[in-house]
C-alpha cells in the first residue's frame, strides 16, 4: 500500500492527555473517557469545558482530560456542576459519576439537579459495583450478585433492590434527555457516542439536564474475563437495566 | 455619605456581601438565619445575581465549591446544625484553596437544640470542624453594622488568601434591628484569580483539587497551607478595647456578649472596680499577643461566653499561666445578665486575688 492511500483513522483527541491511565484491563471507563475526549474535540468546546471528577474509579479524570477540571466530594458532583454552571453559563460542564457516587451517597444531589433541569451533562457509569474500594455492593448491584459486602449474593430482604436511575429520574418533569447505553461491543460504543453527543449538544443549546447512563463492564471486581464481562453486560445486566431512550424532549415535537 | 437604614443583622449580612460583589448565593432554610436567604432571594436577582435554594446544606456548600471554582464571589449561610452539615465541604474548600463567605447565625445545641442565640460553635469555627489540618478566618460581629462591614471584609480576605472566611454571629444579632450605614461604595479588593476554571483557552488547563495521593505531595501541600495560615496570623488581627488602660480585671467577650460585658465594665467602674474589656472581632486569628500584654497589668482575666467555656481556652493559652483566667457562661440560649456577670467578677475578687 502506498502512503498516498493511507488514511489516519484515529489519534488521541486533543482533549485527552497522552498518558497511560489507571483503569483495569477491560474496564469500560477508558472507552467512555475516549468518547468524551473525541466529542469535546468534535464540538469544539475544549476551551470552555470543565470536567468534574467524582470520588470513585474516575477520581483521576483530571489527569486524563486536557481541559479545566474540578474534583468533587463523594456524591456532590451535581451540586458542584450546578455551582459552576450557574456562576458561569458559558462553561461547558461535564459531570461524570459512578453508581455509588450518583445512586447512593449522592442520590439527593442528582435528583434535584435533574429536577431543576440544570444545564449540564451527566455521564453515569453503572457497573453494578464499587470498583475503587474493592468491589462492595453498589445501589445498582443485581439481585443475587456477589460482592465483597454481599458474599452470599444481594438479598432484596436485607439489601434492597437495584436502583434504576434513568427510570427514577424519568418520573421528574425536569430532565430533558435520559438514555441508557452500554459499551460492550464496538457497535455499542458507536451508539453510546451518539447518545453522549446528543447530551452535549443539548447543553450547548441550553436545553437543560441530560444524563446518559452507561452500563460498563468491571471484569476485575466481577471476577470475570473481559469477554465474559461484556457478555454479562448484554445478557444479564441489561435485563435489570434495559437499554434505550427514556426521555428525549428534543424528539417530542 | 451613604444612607442609614434600619435593618436586621441577617439582612445587613446579605447586603454587605452583595455590596462587596457577591452575586451567587446557595443556601438551605434554617432558623434563625432565614432572613439572609429571604433578603438575598429578593435582591440578588435584581442585581444580576443567582439565588438558589438547595436541596440540603451539603448541596449548598458544594454549589459554593463549584461557583468558587469558577472564580466568583460566593456565599452560603446557615445556623449551627446546618453548619455541621457543611463541614465536609468546608474542608474541601480549604484543601482546594477556594475563597467563599460562610455565615453561621448560631443557635443552641447540641443536636437540634433550639433557635435561641448561642456561641457554642466557637470550637467548630476556630479549631477546624471538618477533617484535616486547617483554619478558616473567623469574624465575630457585635452589631448589625458589623454584620454589614464584616461581610465586605470577609469577601476581600477570602480572595486575598484563597481561603473560606466565616462570619460567626448568633440568633440575636441576626434577628435584631439596628441602624446600618450603607456607604455609597465599599472597598472591593481585586486579587489574582488566574487559578479559576474559565476554560483552558490560551493557557494550560487549571485543576481545582484537594486529592494528593502521594504522601510527599500531600505533605508539601499541607506545608504550603500552614505557611498561608501563618501569614494570615501575622497580618490579620481585629479586636477592640474598652477602658483597658488601667484595667486590673480584664473581661474577654465576643459577639453579642461583648455588648453586655461592655455595660458590666461601667457598672464595675461605678463601684470603683477597675474593669476593662477586650473584644476579639476576629476569633481566628486570635488576638493572643494583646491579651498576653494586658494580662501583665491585670490581676485576673475573665471570659464571658454563651457556651460552656470555649474561647476561655484560647485566653488561657494566651495568658499561659501568668494570671488566673476565670469563666462565666450560659448555655442553651441563655444570655448572661449584667448583674450576674458583675457578681461573678466580684466573687473572684473577694475570692482572694485582690
Amino acid at each position: 500500500m502506498s502512503t498516498e492511500t493511507m488514511k489516519k483513522v484515529y489519534s488521541i483527541p486533543e482533549s485527552l492527555r497522552n498518558r497511560p491511565h489507571h483503569y483495569c484491563p477491560g474496564c469500560g471507563h477508558g472507552i467512555v473517557l475516549s468518547i468524551v475526549g473525541e466529542l469535546v474535540d468534535e464540538l469544539g468546546v475544549r476551551d470552555r469545558a470543565v470536567g468534574i471528577a467524582p470520588v470513585g474509579c474516575s477520581v483521576f479524570l483530571y489527569e486524563y482530560y486536557d481541559f479545566d477540571c474540578v474534583q468533587a466530594a463523594h456524591g456532590r458532583a451535581p451540586a458542584v456542576a450546578t455551582g459552576l454552571k450557574r456562576a458561569n453559563p458559558d462553561l461547558f460542564v461535564i459531570s461524570y459519576q459512578g453508581d455509588g457516587d450518583l445512586a447512593a451517597i449522592g442520590t439527593a444531589e442528582i435528583i434535584h439537579a435533574a429536577n431543576r433541569s440544570e444545564n449540564f451533562s451527566t455521564i453515569f457509569i453503572n457497573n453494578a459495583i464499587y470498583g475503587m474500594t474493592g468491589g462492595q455492593m453498589a445501589p445498582t448491584t443485581l439481585l443475587g450478585q456477589k460482592s465483597q459486602t454481599t458474599p452470599y449474593g444481594r438479598n432484596p430482604n436485607t439489601d434492597g433492590f437495584p436502583v434504576r436511575v434513568c427510570e427514577l429520574l424519568n418520573s421528574l418533569e425536569g430532565p430533558y434527555y435520559l438514555e441508557r447505553v452500554c459499551v460492550a461491543t464496538p457497535q455499542d460504543r458507536v451508539k453510546a457516542k451518539k447518545a453522549i453527543k446528543k447530551a452535549f449538544t443539548y447543553q450547548l443549546e441550553g436545553k437543560g439536564f441530560s444524563l446518559v447512563e452507561v452500563l460498563s463492564q468491571c471484569p476485575t471486581n466481577w471476577g470475570m474475563s473481559v469477554l465474559d464481562s461484556v457478555k454479562w453486560v448484554k445478557e444479564v445486566m441489561a435485563q435489570t437495566f434495559p437499554l434505550g431512550v427514556f426521555r428525549d424532549k428534543g424528539q417530542q415535537k | 455619605m451613604g444612607k442609614k437604614i434600619l435593618m436586621k443583622g441577617n439582612e445587613a449580612l446579605g447586603e454587605g456581601a452583595m455590596r462587596a460583589g457577591m452575586r451567587h448565593y446557595f443556601g438551605y432554610p434554617i432558623t434563625p438565619q432565614s432572613e439572609v436567604a429571604a433578603y438575598l432571594s429578593k435582591h440578588l436577582p435584581k442585581r444580576g445575581g443567582v439565588f438558589l435554594q438547595a436541596e440540603s446544606e451539603i448541596s449548598a456548600i458544594n454549589m459554593v465549591y463549584g461557583a468558587a471554582s469558577a472564580g466568583r464571589r460566593v456565599m452560603t449561610s446557615s445556623s449551627s446544625p446546618g453548619i455541621s452539615l457543611k463541614m465536609e465541604g468546608l474542608s474541601y474548600l480549604v484543601g482546594s484553596e477556594l475563597p467563599c463567605l460562610i455565615g453561621n447565625v448560631m443557635r443552641g445545641g447540641p443536636g437540634l437544640g433550639n433557635i435561641a442565640p448561642a456561641q457554642a460553635d466557637y470550637f467548630q469555627a476556630v479549631k477546624g470542624g471538618g477533617h484535616g489540618d486547617y483554619h478558616i478566618i473567623v469574624l465575630a460581629p457585635t452589631t448589625c453594622q458589623e454584620m454589614f462591614d464584616f461581610a465586605v471584609m470577609a469577601l476581600n480576605l477570602a480572595d486575598k488568601y484563597r481561603n473560606p472566611v466565616m462570619i460567626l454571629s448568633d440568633g440575636a444579632l441576626g434577628q435584631m434591628m439596628e441602624p446600618v450605614v450603607i456607604p455609597d461604595e465599599v472597598p472591593i479588593e481585586e486579587y489574582d484569580k488566574s487559578w479559576a476554571l474559565t476554560g483552558a483557552k490560551d493557557r494550560p488547563p487549571n485543576v481545582v483539587n484537594s486529592l494528593f495521593l502521594d504522601e510527599k505531595e500531600l505533605e508539601e501541600h499541607n506545608i504550603k497551607l500552614q505557611e498561608k495560615f501563618k501569614r494570615i496570623e501575622e497580618n490579620e488581627i481585629l479586636y477592640s478595647e474598652y477602658r483597658t488602660e488601667d484595667a486590673e480585671y480584664l473581661f474577654v467577650a465576643f459577639g453579642l456578649v461583648s455588648r453586655i460585658v461592655h455595660s458590666v465594665v461601667d457598672l464595675a467602674r461605678a463601684e470603683g472596680i477597675k474593669a476593662g474589656l477586650l473584644v476579639p472581632k476576629m476569633l481566628w486569628p486570635f488576638p493572643k499577643d494583646r491579651i498576653a500584654e494586658l494580662a501583665e497589668q491585670c490581676r485576673f482575666l475573665m471570659s464571658v461566653e454563651m457556651n460552656s467555656g470555649q474561647m476561655v481556652e484560647d485566653v488561657r493559652l494566651a495568658v499561659n499561666g501568668r494570671r488566673p483566667v476565670y469563666f462565666y457562661g450560659r448555655m442553651g440560649g441563655g444570655v448572661p445578665a449584667q448583674r450576674r456577670v458583675l457578681e461573678e467578677l466580684k466573687s473572684h475578687i473577694e475570692g482572694g486575688t485582690k
